[in-house]
């Protein structure tokens, strides 16, 4: 008992001073994305996850799926058909291989063989085109918009199918990774109970409370799948969560409380997953609306601001500093060389004598709807930004309709973004002056022109370069202050093995349940 | 005494008339209206009519209250918005865990409570009373959420006796279920105990400083005979009220407990209803609760009645 979360006498500052010689006693650290090599995996038990993000009203309908139970439950019984591993590179699921005509607007995917459906029908083309016309045309699929991008999905032979785009993306891979991309039987309708080719088999499923799906003995992935179950339970409740864990009742559960990462690191019986992703933070000034308008103004915000101590205060250290621009250091074309932006109170100052002001007062719209702690990072951007001159006065506006009356529409605000799989998505969704969620509605001929040039270049070397400008750019010129991007944060116990850190979203991608195997 | 039960129901029954105008006005007071707050972002005027209509918002306010009062009275209680499945098949089998959870509760609650306190009343002043007193008051002023985590932390993650989450499922067996629900219910007994104690401990007291109970001693009749036979049949209505009102408070006042044990119960039901928006579930779950409270609290009010001879026996 002596390093439970609860012995009083040891406090937070003695605990990490006697860390190093404790680190038998306390929680490991999991920020490899490789599993220990030494480990050999093993057959059997039932995997209990704690799960947050999910409700009554869910189904596993890939078109509806939307948060994180559904998404980790629909992955159990069903197949993407292009995975994003640990690295952050597309590799095959369904589709085995592909290949692009010069342009990137032609691709021709070979389907994989031998695959059978739980139901014992074998994989073919016309359930990958079924699958993927859900979220064309008429549908209600919250991957319309992506799926847009696809002008025609055809049969090309009994193994491949080829799908040709409006205009050029070498991303396409990464684009059918998207979560809403799973694969069932041509025609298949009921999705309160649907059917795979999945890790697991459906057996018992009641929304926003609890599953349990049994192992798929004919699964076709080698080295996957060995628990005989796998229960979900819904836990909401952040604090019911972590007590779960705790307690020793579940396996794993995702997303942490960042205030609470450090009295579970004291657990011994806990691994802690930290995974650097894409989720970031965001401060966003309206380009259309005074004073926002002029960039020296937005310069001298950027300056004002310091992304150390938010960084330590709002995420406990949890995650890695913003450089103004929404490309993680995880994506392969993530600019390294440009210099991180300090906080320099006489830069502001400098920025907003050439706007003509001496000082400036702002307001600044939060809710702790734009992020958890939203509220405390705005109270901390104030004291900073008093020493550049700016006196921020912080506005709260109530969580509810946050992102109807404030998010877009307030001059000033806090927002935040989480992961896409790809430079060209982020840019794309939240920078492109076409977009619908522009939301800083910033507008730059430049950008939009090389964003669509780099695109559909399938040199990844020549793309690199061309976002590495638009990463300036944003940086520069844009209207998103992005102080700080936010680690994925999951508890796995010792007990699980297996367990990698993963660039998309929380559970390894969601993929969790297929990978990891108990050792007693 | 018939027309004094018949003028409580029927004052029951106005009650819930009222809490349901209470509710649905509630929920048409939401800035905006219904349609628009489901559509959001994506709202179109179209679509904005096709979902009014969908809805029967284009009616009259007093149409829509009325044909939502009638389809609750004839048991439809209309579909949820966010997957149009029927709020009923999603009501009930909560309401039922909730209800097994409070009957848990109030099984343990209930007889502790008399019992204790009949005995710091027969033991007024000493220091078994004045302990007995100390320790109920203490946990009485815990917020029920806060002692729920107390018990997790000791009960659960110091010392692994209990799970911290009452996950329960339908098919479980009945040992499994105790072993699940102990801590919530263990809860909620601790919060509901202190005001039964002491309310029976200061009626029973009430009743022996009266010149009969002094005549029953001086009789010769020992303590107990004195305080069963004598004074606890005189206390016994407003025992039987306050146990009627915490009985009420565990059905309708476990929202917290729920959310910190993770039961799948109308509680955490009606929270996840608000934060979706889903309207019907809330307005329903809001009427049941408050169903419960008027139901019992007629019970509360006829038992007292049937225990007071000068009510039973009108001149």
């Amino acid at each position: 008992m002596t390093s439970s979360p609860f012995s009083f006498s040891l406090d937070r500052r003695h605990f990490l001073a006697g860390a190093a010689s404790l680190a038998a006693l306390s929680a490991g650290f999991i920020t490899n994305a490789s599993a220990q090599s030494t480990d050999t995996p093993k057959k059997g038990g039932v995997l209990k996850l704690g799960i947050g993000g999910g409700s009554t009203t869910d189904n596993l309908d890939p078109r509806i799926l939307k948060d994180w139970v559904p998404v980790n439950q629909a992955f159990m019984i069903m197949n993407g058909l292009v995975e994003i591993d640990a690295n952050n590179h597309a590799v095959p699921e369904l589709f085995e291989s592909w290949e692009a005509q010069p342009g990137a607007v032609e691709w021709v995917f070979k389907l994989r063989q031998g695959v059978t459906f739980h139901n014992g029908k074998n994989l073919t083309v016309e359930d990958v085109i079924y699958s993927i016309n859900l979220h064309r045309g008429e549908t209600t699929s919250a991957a319309r918009s992506v799926a847009s991008a696809l002008k025609s999905v055809d049969k090309l032979s009994d193994t491949e199918v080829k799908i040709v785009l409006e205009s050029g993306n070498a991303d396409l891979p990464y684009i059918l990774s998207d979560y809403h991309f799973l694969v069932v039987p041509e025609g298949w309708t009921d999705f309160n109970k649907p059917v795979g080719t999945g890790p697991f088999v459906f057996e018992s499923y009641d929304p926003g409370v609890r599953s349990r799906f049994t192992r798929n003995p004919n699964y076709w992935k080698p080295n996957a799948a060995h628990v005989d179950a796998v229960e979900v339970i819904v836990i909401n409740d952040i604090s019911a969560r972590t007590n779960a864990m705790m307690s020793g009742q579940v396996h794993a559960i995702n997303q942490l409380d960042f205030k609470t990462v450090d009295l579970l690191r004291r657990n011994p019986n806990l691994n802690i997953v930290q995974s650097a992703g894409g989720q970031h933070f965001t401060f966003l000034m309206d380009c259309t609306q005074a004073p926002y308008t002029d960039n020296n103004i937005r310069l001298a915000i950027k300056h004002a601001i310091d992304r150390e101590q938010l960084l330590k205060t709002a995420l406990r250290g949890y995650g890695r500093l913003g450089n103004d621009h929404p490309i993680p250091s995880s994506d392969r074309f993530y600019a390294a060389d440009l210099p991180q932006r300090p906080y320099d109170p006489e830069k502001a100052k400098f920025y907003l004598k050439q706007a003509g002001l001496d000082a400036l007062k702002i307001e600044i719209s939060a809710s702790d709807a734009a992020f958890s702690g939203a509220v405390d990072a705005a109270a901390i951007f104030r004291t900073s930004a008093a020493k550049g001159g700016i006196d921020v006065s912080i506005k709260r506006e109530p969580a509810d309709g946050y992102w109807d009356n404030v998010w877009m529409k307030a001059p000033f605000c806090m927002s935040y973004w989480g992961g896409r799989p790809t430079a060209d998505q982020m840019l794309t969704i939240a920078y492109q002056s076409t977009s619908a969620q522009n939301d800083t509605h910033w507008k730059n001929e430049t950008f939009d022109k090389k964003l669509i040039e780099a695109r559909a270049l399938l040199d990844d070397a020549k793309r690199k370069e061309i976002y590495a400008e638009l990463q300036s750019l944003i940086s520069n010129e844009g209207g998103a202050m992005i102080p700080m991007f936010g680690d994925y944060l999951d508890a796995t116990s010792k007990k699980l093995k297996g367990v990698t850190t993963h660039p998309m979203f929380n559970f390894m991608g969601a993929r969790l349940a297929e990978k990891v195997w108990l050792d007693a | 005494m018939t027309t004094l039960i018949l003028k409580r129901v029927a004052l029951g029954i106005l009650t819930l008339l009222l809490v349901s105008a209470l509710i649905f006005a509630g929920t048409q007071l939401l800035p905006g209206d219904v349609a628009s707050a489901i559509l959001g972002q994506n709202a179109t005027p179209e679509s904005l009519a096709v979902l009014r209509a969908d809805l029967g918002l284009d009616q009259p306010l007093l149409h829509r209250y009325f044909s939502w009062l009638g389809g609750f009275v004839t048991g439809d209680l209309g579909n949820s918005l966010a997957n149009h499945q029927p709020v009923a098949d999603l009501l009930w089998p909560r309401f039922w865990n909730t209800m097994a959870l409070a009957l848990y509760a109030a099984v343990v609650s209930v007889p502790v409570a008399v019992t204790l306190g009949l005995f710091s009343a027969i033991l007024r002043g000493s220091l078994f009373d004045r302990a007995v007193n100390i320790v109920a008051l203490a946990f009485v002023s815990l917020p029920e959420y806060f002692l729920g985590l107390l018990l997790i932390l000791f009960v659960s993650v110091q010392y692994n006796l209990l799970p911290s989450l009452a996950d329960t499922y339908p098919g479980m067996g009945f040992a499994d279920w105790l072993k699940a629900t102990t801590l919530p219910a263990l809860t909620l007994v601790l919060v509901t105990v202190a005001q039964m104690l002491r309310m029976t401990r200061t009626a029973v007291l009430a009743v022996m400083d009266q010149a009969y109970v002094e005549t029953a001693y001086l009789k010769g009749l020992r303590t107990r005979r004195a305080v069963l036979r004598h004074a606890l049949p005189n206390a016994a209505a407003p025992i039987v009220n306050v146990v009627s009102f915490n009985v009420a408070y565990l059905i309708t006042g476990v929202v917290l407990v729920e959310a910190v044990f993770n039961y799948n119960g109308l509680g955490r039901f009606m929270v996840d209803a608000v934060s979706k928006r889903d309207l019907p579930l809330v307005q329903a779950a809001a009427l049941v609760f408050g169903a419960a409270y008027v139901i019992l609290n007629i019970i509360a009010d006829i038992s007292a009645i049937a225990l007071n001879p000068r009510l039973r026996h009108p001149r």
